[in-house]
């Protein structure tokens, strides 16, 4: 029996985070009530750690466990993105809970031992390592969606989260039985290379496999047709853990999707890129024309994101190393900007009164004008106006597409932005331009909730001035693709 | 012996019956036990697949999904149990305070 060559370096930022997963779990043994919060502290410090790590090992490009994981710049590049996702959720859980007498060790544990799943995922050089990743990840959110238990709603959300999950979860791992039929093998590496040269049943088994991929993969993203859970979900689950739904899960499954459709299964991209051509239309469209007629601000968010990951789509299917790029860059901006948005709704809410409604919007800006500020660019942002991440981003997308002669499909896409200003612009008119409304409690003793929106609204507009370093960060991660 | 396209269609037939039990049944356990169907169709292609290729892979990957497949259901169970607490029933269509 030989054994495989390990080499820990590779593992090293899972490793670390899971560490202080299993850290917060001890530590909340010690601490009561209140202080509970404090464990926050323990879960930033380890990511902030992690990513370090991640970022000194940005040249190592090596496998390990007989190559069915790799550390490439690719996974450097999502492992960062997973630590600022789930640094921004844990600083402004630490504020939110108390509003929800939720104090909870498990819960910042629980964010960790995700983010460690998500880490896995963008490091899989294996369908079944992808498979492991995507469920810890997966089984941590679902627990996370239904955390607080008083709330039926958010054990409604569990419960719809999880039912669906699981049911894409079954696609795709059949898809990986398909293709592991065909090809003796769930390595990417040999996948791919073999893919080309495939005929007869090995291509009916690969292309069945694919097509299963897909679905679970679309379904994870929250594309359309597989978009019917995340209003309901989002708008259910505790406010900090929708946000991480939205910027953190979604960008583990993108990070997956990416890899094995555009890296892998290349040869394929004729038929693939026209069915995701598709999708990504109906997702921008339905995305952003359901979310004209949301009252809810969560609902309304969700909406948004189903439309963002339409975008996001519109760069697989231009498929070039530039279209890849403005895929990981556009990733990045959306998770500073829709984060703050999130933090920005958890800050009109106040104890037992969650401040959901597009009303409670009404004359906010006028009275607290910072955090009206903050909102106004995180909206400009995610509507697509220039000098912000948001619009960098989709120019960088659209124009990708256009290279590749997709003009009809970035015409679409721009055709949804502006729809899309309709609903942003809204909440902002509200804010601004309306009288009256509630009284909420803005950032006031939410130091952590404040720190929160100043980052992201600083990242969101520093990523749009300066967008090109991290362009070209993102250029070189999706070349280390091999 | 039995030709490896038998167990891969039987395969693919556990699967569909998963799948189109998933999406027409109404009770969540059932709608939980479908799912299940569907994993252990795709478990019963890779030892099928296995065999064929007298390779050892696909055996040791059901034991990953089974591992994943015993998380899921303590998750899920969990999930159902806290939302029968609040509502007392197992119907997914009477579970619509958020719009499904």
């Amino acid at each position: 029996m030989v054994m495989p060559d390990v080499s820990w370096a590779v593992l090293l930022p899972t490793l670390l985070i899971t560490g202080t997963g299993f850290a917060v779990l001890m530590a909340d043994l010690a601490v009561t009530g209140p202080e509970k919060d404090g464990l926050g502290w323990i879960g930033l410090i380890g990511l902030a750690v992690a990513a370090i790590a991640s970022v000194a090992l940005w040249n190592t490009a090596e496998t390990s466990f007989a190559a069915t994981i790799v550390l490439d710049r690719y996974a450097v590049f999502f492992n960062v993105l997973f630590c600022i996702a789930a640094g921004l959720t844990l600083l402004m859980s630490m504020d939110y809970l108390g509003t929800i007498d939720l104090h909870s060790g498990e819960y910042y544990a629980l964010i960790l031992l995700a983010t460690a799943g998500m880490f896995l995922m963008a490091a899989a050089n294996d369908l079944i390592v992808l498979f492991l990743g995507l469920e810890t990840m997966s089984v941590a959110a679902y627990v996370l969606a239904g955390i607080w238990r008083p709330d039926l709603r958010s054990s409604e959300a569990a419960m719809k989260y999880f039912l669906l999950g699981a049911f894409a979860t079954g696609f795709l791992l059949f898809g990986i039985a398909l293709l592991y039929g065909a090809f003796q093998t769930t390595a990417l590496g040999p996948i791919a290379r073999e893919l080309g040269a495939s005929g007869g049943l090995q291509r009916v088994l690969a292309g069945g496999g694919m097509a299963l991929l897909l679905v679970g993969f679309a379904f994870k993203i929250a594309a359309v047709p597989f978009h019917a859970w995340a209003p309901d979900v989002y708008e259910g689950s505790p406010t900090t853990v929708t946000a991480f739904m939205a910027v953190g899960v979604k960008a583990a499954a993108f990070a997956g999707f990416v890899r094995v459709f555009m890296h892998t299964f290349a040869a394929f991209a004729v038929e693939w890129s026209a069915v995701l051509a598709v999708m990504a239309v109906a997702t921008m469209t339905l995305g952003n024309l359901a979310a004209l007629r949301q009252n809810n601000i969560k609902r309304l968010l969700a909406y948004s994101s189903i439309a963002h990951a339409g975008y996001l789509l519109v760069g697989m299917v231009a498929g070039t190393p530039a279209a890849g790029a403005a895929v990981l860059y556009y990733l990045l901006a959306y998770t500073l900007m829709n984060t703050g948005a999130f933090a920005v709704v958890i800050a009109l809410g106040r104890r037992g009164e969650p401040n959901e409604s597009l009303d409670d919007f009404d004359g906010v800006g006028m009275r607290y004008p910072l955090l009206g500020f903050c909102m106004t660019v995180f909206m400009l942002s995610l509507a697509g106006i220039p000098t912000l991440a948001g619009f960098t981003g989709k120019f960088y997308l659209f124009s990708a597409a256009v290279q590749q002669g997709y003009v009809w499909l970035a015409i679409i896409g721009i055709l949804n932005s502006v729809v899309s200003m309709y609903y942003y612009g809204g909440v902002l008119m509200r804010m601004f331009m309306a009288d009256g409304g509630k009284d909420v409690q803005g950032t006031a003793h939410r130091p952590y909730l404040a720190a929160t929106i100043a980052a992201s609204a600083f990242g969101t507009v520093f990523l749009g001035i300066f967008p090109s370093w991290a362009y070209e960060l993102a250029h070189a991660a999706f070349l280390s693709l091999r | 012996m039995v030709p490896v396209t038998y167990y891969i269609a039987l395969s693919v037939i556990l699967f569909v019956i998963g799948a189109v039990g998933f999406l027409i049944r109404r009770n969540l356990i059932v709608m939980f036990m479908s799912i299940e169907l569907m994993l252990n169709a795709a478990n019963l292609a890779f030892v099928a697949f296995s065999r064929q290729q007298l390779a050892m892979d696909g055996q040791v990957i059901v034991f990953f999904v089974m591992t994943v497949a015993a998380a899921e259901v303590a998750v899920g169970l969990a999930i159902i149990i806290a939302l029968f607490r609040h509502r007392e029933t197992l119907n997914a269509d009477e579970i619509r305070i958020l719009r499904w």
